[in-house]
């Protein structure tokens, strides 16, 4: 919340009734300050505080959901400059522009890279999130029958680019509740646009020639009844760009400044001719707050790094990204493969995986869930142990996989060797692995079943 | 309406450190704002890429790594004056891999014959020379290099808590920059700043080396350590954290799966030389927005558009 207590205080009823629960007026509006209460817990307070102290707890950069459910996604909603303050929330969606201008080959390989190019990484699904389809035709009704075209075979959500509010409304009709974010509000059609998006309940984006114009007309389409809205300031040099970004985070946050509490859309499409530095621009908006990303590619050379730095990017940094327990398969093993045993801490499993998978030497990997701690922070939490090792050993079912009965433990856990062989009974050998996982290949080449 | 923006004031700022000597040599760091936030700082000294060349021959890299040295790699020197005289580097970072005592185990004397070899063949340019963070190993390769350097100011890592005296006593004795490395943590960096400082390396030689995760296999710990590093130095003015930063990043990038399948492997990961190039730049660019003075890169056409990346974050508005 914006307010301090005192400031709270001051639109309170002042007269100590604790029918809130708390003895005191004052030590109601602490709480309320301090995020520990709800406004409504007072029976007395009136509407117009009510109104100020709502408008005081808003979000300082407004969420907005584009598409429906499943199909769609938030972007805004941040409360920090850096991610180790806390964490940023709402990863951006990337979307791949379209125009329906272009020929039926270009889009129908843009539509089949889209639903082709999905990844898997620790249990997240990594893929682009939708289609900004711009009518450059000027014709409403080829507008419309792209935008269904891509709606009918794909998963996308819509970032619908036209001037005319006429193409807009025919294309909204067909997408349902996938509702789009209308491209663009800007000095000149401000009314209209705000119109629309206020008819069909669709974010609007408003798109002005600095900040100073954004703020203006934000405030003035907030007039005409709309809320949700993503932000467009025209730079498209990467330093401009760079700084716009920072600009309008800083004065959302520091500055609790509403005409521009909004998210953004970026255009790196439109920033150079070169794919590549394309992608690299892309990753700069990943790190430095835009809410929409607009790509004129959808290639797996571009989707898959960027998807990545999105997923570590939007990591919380408090809460390390995790692996599933279980038993995993690299380089197609067989009965006689090693088997190796470390934690799920998600780097841990990436860097040790990595490793045997470029030895090439086939082998069982099993991950133990030691709620996302690393090997030796494990250990020491006592979540890595000899007992609780041998138990989950056993329970994974390695034993039917495998003739032999050596498990190799990491390194830094030598110690627990003792505890994991009497848990394991004696037809098991425990082997002590290196250390560091880039010894892992010379280790597993030299292993032998017998 | 005009819009006041709010811009910071920074009390401290990065040093300068100069690597090299003679007319060649290389001037990082000065910054006074956070990575190019130039609306309300400066930065005298844009960030510089280092190319890197194995003191071996590559067994692991990926064809499309090795094709644009594929006639120099079993030849460091070569291999360093390709890099200077056809794709115009800056510097140069020979990582010592064959002296790995796990792998190779190069001794020290062949180890240090091969640095002398790459230093005449490029003529001046600065020399960057990363051991392979084995404490007793680094300890008799790095001395040695120092030793046969003399005066050459080459900066030498990684120089970690377990082989500071040894090493930076060396670097001191022979007049060299010491990379402070530490394993991505802001208070084991600062500390490891103490010590060396207690050791006698003097504030212009220091560099700091966070510790380099790749994209995918932990960036965000060194993103956000390095950005915690630069707030502290700038805005706490913590003098211990004031030096500019490296990142050995292209073995990272490159060691990667994902930098290496072919369309066989895996179909769905697209042409492989322009993935690892998009791999490479994202990196770089994660790491130059997050404070990195010098970055280790390998594929030329990665350095070329990292470049072009930098020259438009410093480009005039």
């Amino acid at each position: 919340m914006g307010l301090t207590g005192i400031q709270i205080f001051k639109m309170l009823p002042k007269t100590n009734c604790k029918e809130c629960g708390q003895p005191t007026c004052l030590a109601f509006a602490m709480a309320l300050a301090a995020g520990k209460a709800e406004l409504a817990k007072c029976p007395y307070v009136s509407d117009e505080a009510k109104a100020v102290l709502a408008e005081a707890s808003a979000p300082p950069i407004r969420p907005v959901k584009i598409g429906n459910g499943e199909r769609g996604f938030t972007i805004g909603g941040e409360t920090c400059m850096f991610r180790h303050e806390k964490t940023f929330v709402n990863k951006p969606g990337l979307a791949i522009y379209v125009s329906d201008t272009m020929s039926d080959e270009e889009i129908d390989q843009k539509i089949e890279n889209f639903m082709k190019y999905r990844y898997e990484r620790v249990g997240v699904l990594l893929k682009a999130d939708m289609f900004a389809v711009k009518n450059e035709s000027g014709d409403a009704d080829k507008f419309k029958a792209l935008v269904d075209k891509i709606n009918g075979k794909t998963d996308a959500t819509f970032t619908l680019m036209s001037d005319s509010t006429d193409a807009l409304s025919a294309a909204i009709g067909v997408l349902g509740d996938n509702k789009p974010l209308l491209y663009a509000a800007t000095k000149d059609n401000w009314s209209e646009m705000a119109e629309l998006a206020k008819s069909t309940g669709c974010p609007l984006a408003v798109k002005a020639a600095n900040l100073d114009e954004a703020a203006e007309l934000t405030q003035e389409i907030q007039k005409a009844g709309v809320k949700d809205m993503v932000l467009d300031t025209s730079s498209r040099t990467l330093r401009r760009a760079f700084e716009d970004q920072i600009f309008i985070r800083r004065l959302a946050l520091q500055k609790k400044f509403r005409p521009l509490g909004f998210s953004t859309i970026a255009f790196p499409n439109e920033m150079t001719d070169d794919p590549i530095k394309e992608a690299v621009i892309a990753s700069m908006f990943i790190a430095k707050y835009a809410g929409i990303i607009v790509l004129s590619e959808a290639e797996a050379h571009n989707l898959f790094p960027l998807t990545v730095a999105r997923l570590n990017i939007y990591t919380d940094p408090q809460r390390p990204m995790m692996m599933e327990q279980g038993i995993y398969e690299i380089n197609d093993p067989d009965e006689n493969s090693p088997v190796l045993i470390t934690t799920n801490f998600s780097l841990t499993y990436f860097v040790a995986g990595g490793e045997i998978e470029a030895s090439k030497v086939p082998s069982w990997l099993l991950i133990m869930d030691t709620e996302g701690l690393s090997v030796l922070t494990a250990w020491a939490a006592g979540k890595f142990v000899g007992d609780a090792m041998g138990i989950f050993i056993k329970k994974s079912g390695i034993a039917d996989k495998v003739k032999h009965r050596k498990i190799i433990i990491p390194g830094y856990v030598a110690v627990v060797s003792g505890d994991l062989e009497e848990e394991l009974g004696p037809e098991w050998e425990v082997m002590i692995g290196p250390r560091e996982a880039a010894h892992l290949p010379a280790y597993l080449k030299m292993w032998k079943a017998d | 309406m005009a819009i006041e923006i709010p811009k910071r004031t920074y009390k401290g700022a990065i040093r300068t450190i100069t690597l090299g000597a003679g007319d060649k040599a290389v001037t990082v760091g000065g910054e006074t704002s956070l990575p190019f936030y130039l609306f309300e700082g400066e930065r005298p000294n844009p960030p510089r890429i280092a190319m890197e060349i194995w003191d071996m021959e590559p067994e692991d890299w990926p064809e499309h790594a090795l094709e644009p040295f594929k006639d120099v790699v079993s030849d460091p020197a070569a291999w360093a004056k390709k890099c200077v005289e056809d794709y115009g580097a800056e510097m140069i970072c020979i990582q010592m891999v064959s002296t790995d005592p796990n792998d190779k185990d190069v001794p020290a004397d062949q180890a240090a014959e091969t640095v002398l070899k790459v230093l005449d063949a490029i003529n001046g340019v600065p020399l960057i020379v990363w051991g392979t963070a084995s404490h007793e190993k680094d300890t008799e390769v790095l001395k040695l290099i120092c030793e046969k350097t003399h005066g050459k100011n080459l900066a030498i890592g990684p120089v970690e808590e377990g082989d500071h005296k040894q090493i930076g006593g060396s670097i001191i004795a022979y007049q060299h920059t010491c990379i402070s490395s530490s394993p991505i943590d802001i208070n084991l960096a600062k500390q490891m700043n103490i010590l060396l400082g207690n050791l006698g390396v003097s504030d212009d030689k220091i560099i700091i080396d966070p510790t380099t995760g790749g994209l995918g296999y932990g960036i965000e710990y060194s993103y956000s350590v390095m950005e915690r590093l630069m707030l502290a130095a700038l805005t706490q003015e913590d003098e211990r954290l004031q030096f500019p930063m490296i990142n050995n990043m292209a073995k990272e990038v490159w060691k990667s799966k994902e930098a290496k399948l072919t369309p066989e492997e895996d179909p769905l990961m697209g042409d492989p030389k322009k993935r690892a190039i998009v791999i490479e730049c994202i990196t770089a660019m994660l790491l130059l927005l997050a404070g990195s003075d010098i970055l280790v890169m390998r594929h030329p056409e990665s350095i070329k558009l990292t470049k072009e990346i930098i020259g438009d974050f410093m480009a005039a508005n």
